[in-house]
């Protein structure tokens, strides 16, 4: 490895490191930004019970103080109890939440990576076919459609129409439909990347050299084309997670899956601000975890790309 | 052209190895002459240029109308639809609720509407039926594309105007004002937009609720301006970027050092050279925003972030939507379609303005 790519790595973990502070910051600050605080919308509180329940969460001290204090708690990743559940801890029910959630975002990030590279492959080599027509006319339409509408869809054409799957997504095999809907938007994303990258690829001189001493169209594409083909899609694995993480919100919703996209909406419903704070921050920090992996990933798969 | 070429081409005295040279071909070209030397093809600019390639694409031309004949609906309907997109049908004060008029299959009437219709009264049809309230659905979806048309465009020009500034201030001033601008830049642009944006909308939502009481904004809705003011701290930043980068590089081109050196002042080199080839990137960045303004509002409005109750959005008709599923399908397929045709026909559009004045940009 040579130093250029070390002060890159190091540059781009300082910066992650840095974003997600000012996530934690500015969560903390917007929160406490809220006129009247958590706990206004107690019925009849009693101004003195009001005093208790702020010392008892730290509402009294002053508010450096307060963020000092929490910074250290959520380095060790305590958010504390929830607002809303009485006698749960935030980072439970995150913890509770995740076991579903992780099941279904990575079974979609999978899927949507290995149907997007083989469709986004056949189209470059069927370039300007039928079914290359096919496959981008379909691929533009689920880009330009929302999570939730494609959810919703599926969710009357196969869960109330005909039965296919059940409509709830705790019941046996209720992940289905929500893998679909949370699949569809990368895959399309990910077969127009394949698409475009591989043409460009496959324009290529080496592919040419490897045409002329008769190599077979099936060996070019996976043998030779692909490895570099696949290079540009490594900058999608960032946005992608951040598209499943936002899409799961609805999703979840929608079908009623009992993970934390769904424990967060209703923390915002609730206004449960301990709750609110914690899972942004878990969240957050995720995606930006994930965008360093992708980008440092993609500076190290291919030796030629410049560094800044 | 080519005939009027012929024609002139006729004209001049054949003069192709002459047998001996007069006087007369040594004289100076008359007007005729000159005329016909310097024909050329009618003047363009990259401009015309553009729309010309723009027209031969048929997928953006037939999303350009689309997209034309979405909004005149959303702006000229509301106008003469008989009925309001928040009236309640059915409820007048100091009457018991007539029930008939609510979850009404499209097309079909209340019972009230029916005697009325038997008595020989004309009643406009509701399109699509009403909703759980009574409301017309047709009129109310005709609103939530208004409102969601809106919300796209003014987003897209705070956008616009922020990122425009700041690229700008950035691109020109350089140093370290450039570094501090792009630091900044580097970190709103790592930050995970869509959680920071139901963060911010959440609290925003209180936070100015109470504040807007009674002036004009308060019309509008604390939701929508939460929204722009989302907009306005988060989105600017991939303008900002493309308007510095586009402002560093052209400076650096040669047409400009050409012009420089040909001894054009900092004003012409900048009317003439640097808004025009920044203007195209700019303009069709800015309408592949508006579908994703859109998709972001949508996305709110369905968690329940978006619009103020009772106006309309097309993202929170279809969240609306999914109480009565069940039973009435169509409430979320109309307005499903009608923002995936826009979100759509947007892109399509975007992508076309792109490859008709931006060739450099397609890939």
């Amino acid at each position: 490895m040579n130093p250029n790519m070390l002060k890159y790595i190091i540059k781009r973990i300082i910066l992650a490191i840095f974003t997600v502070w000012v996530v934690i910051t500015v969560t903390f600050f917007i929160m406490h930004a809220v006129p009247g605080g958590p706990f206004t919308s107690e019925k009849a509180v009693s101004p003195a019970v009001q005093k208790a329940m702020e010392a008892k969460y730290g509402l009294d001290k002053p508010l450096m103080s307060q963020y000092f204090t929490y910074l250290t708690d959520v380095i060790q990743f305590k958010f504390g109890p929830s607002l809303k559940q009485r006698g749960r801890m935030v980072i439970d029910i995150i913890f509770d939440g995740m076991k579903t959630s992780a099941k279904l975002g990575v079974i979609a990030a999978f899927l949507a990576l290995i149907i997007g590279i083989v469709l986004g492959s056949f189209a470059a080599l069927l370039r300007n076919s039928f079914l290359d027509r096919l496959i981008m006319v379909i691929t533009t339409a689920f880009v330009s459609m929302p999570s939730f509408i494609m959810g919703s869809l599926l969710l009357v054409a196969f869960a109330i129409k005909t039965h296919i799957f059940p409509a709830n997504g705790a019941a046996s095999g209720g992940l289905v439909l929500p893998i679909i809907t949370l699949m569809l938007y990368p895959m399309s994303y990910i077969t127009r990347l394949t698409r475009s990258s591989m043409l460009d690829v496959l324009g290529q001189d080496y592919i040419r050299t490897a045409r002329a001493k008769g190599v077979s169209g099936g060996r070019i594409i996976f043998g030779h084309a692909l490895k570099n083909a696949l290079i540009p899609v490594i900058t999608y694995f960032g946005p992608m997670l951040a598209y499943i993480v936002t899409g799961s919100l609805v999703v979840e919703q929608i079908f009623a899956v009992p993970g934390i996209g769904r424990a967060y909406v209703s923390s915002i419903t609730n206004r449960d601000y301990t709750m609110i704070m914690g899972t942004t921050i878990v969240l957050a920090s995720l995606i930006v975890i994930m965008n360093l992996v992708s980008d440092i990933l993609y500076k190290v798969v291919d030796p030629r790309i410049t560094l800044e | 052209m080519s005939e009027e070429a012929k024609k002139e081409g006729q004209s001049v005295p054949e003069n192709v190895a002459p047998a001996s040279l007069t006087a007369a071909d040594f004289a100076p070209a008359d007007e005729k002459e000159k005329e016909y030397m310097v024909k050329m093809r009618p003047q363009t600019t990259a401009f015309k240029d553009g729309i010309r390639r723009l027209r031969k694409n048929k997928v953006a031309m037939v999303s350009f109308w689309v997209i034309v004949l979405i909004t005149l609906c959303a702006l000229i309907i509301p106008i003469f639809w008989p009925y309001q997109y928040e009236a309640m049908l059915g409820m007048t004060p100091g009457k018991p609720v007539d029930a008939s008029f609510q979850n009404l299959k499209p097309m079909t009437y209340s019972a009230t509407e029916l005697t009325r219709i038997e008595a020989g009264e004309k009643v406009f049809p509701h399109l699509f039926g009403t909703d759980s309230s009574g409301r017309d659905y047709f009129i109310r979806v005709v609103y939530g594309t208004r409102i969601s048309l809106a919300v796209g465009f003014f987003a897209s020009l705070i956008v616009l105007v922020i990122g425009l500034l700041v690229g700008a201030i950035s691109g020109y001033a350089g140093g370290k004002v450039d570094l501090v601008i792009m630091r900044i830049v580097d970190i709103i642009y790592s930050l995970p937009d869509m959680l920071m944006v139901i963060l911010l909308a959440t609290v925003l939502k209180q936070a100015i609720g109470d504040s807007l009481e009674g002036t004009v904004l308060a019309r509008i809705g604390s939701n929508i301006i939460s929204l722009f003011i989302v907009f306005a701290l988060l989105y600017w930043v991939s303008m900002a970027r493309l308007v510095r980068g586009q402002i560093l590089s052209l400076r650096e081109q040669e047409y400009v050092l050409a012009a420089q050196a040909a001894g054009a002042k900092g004003s012409w080199v900048i009317r003439k050279h640097l808004i025009p080839n920044c203007v195209s990137v700019i303009v069709i960045s800015t309408a592949l925003q508006i579908p994703s303004a859109i998709f972001t509002e949508s996305y709110l409005s369905f968690l329940g972030l978006g619009v103020n109750a009772p106006m309309p959005s097309l993202g929170s008709l279809a969240s609306d939507a999914l109480n009565g599923i069940t039973s009435y399908p169509y409430r979320l397929v109309i307005p499903a379609i009608v923002i995936s045709l826009i979100v759509l026909s947007l892109n399509l559009f975007g992508d076309g303005l792109r490859d008709a004045f931006d060739p450099k940009l397609n890939g």
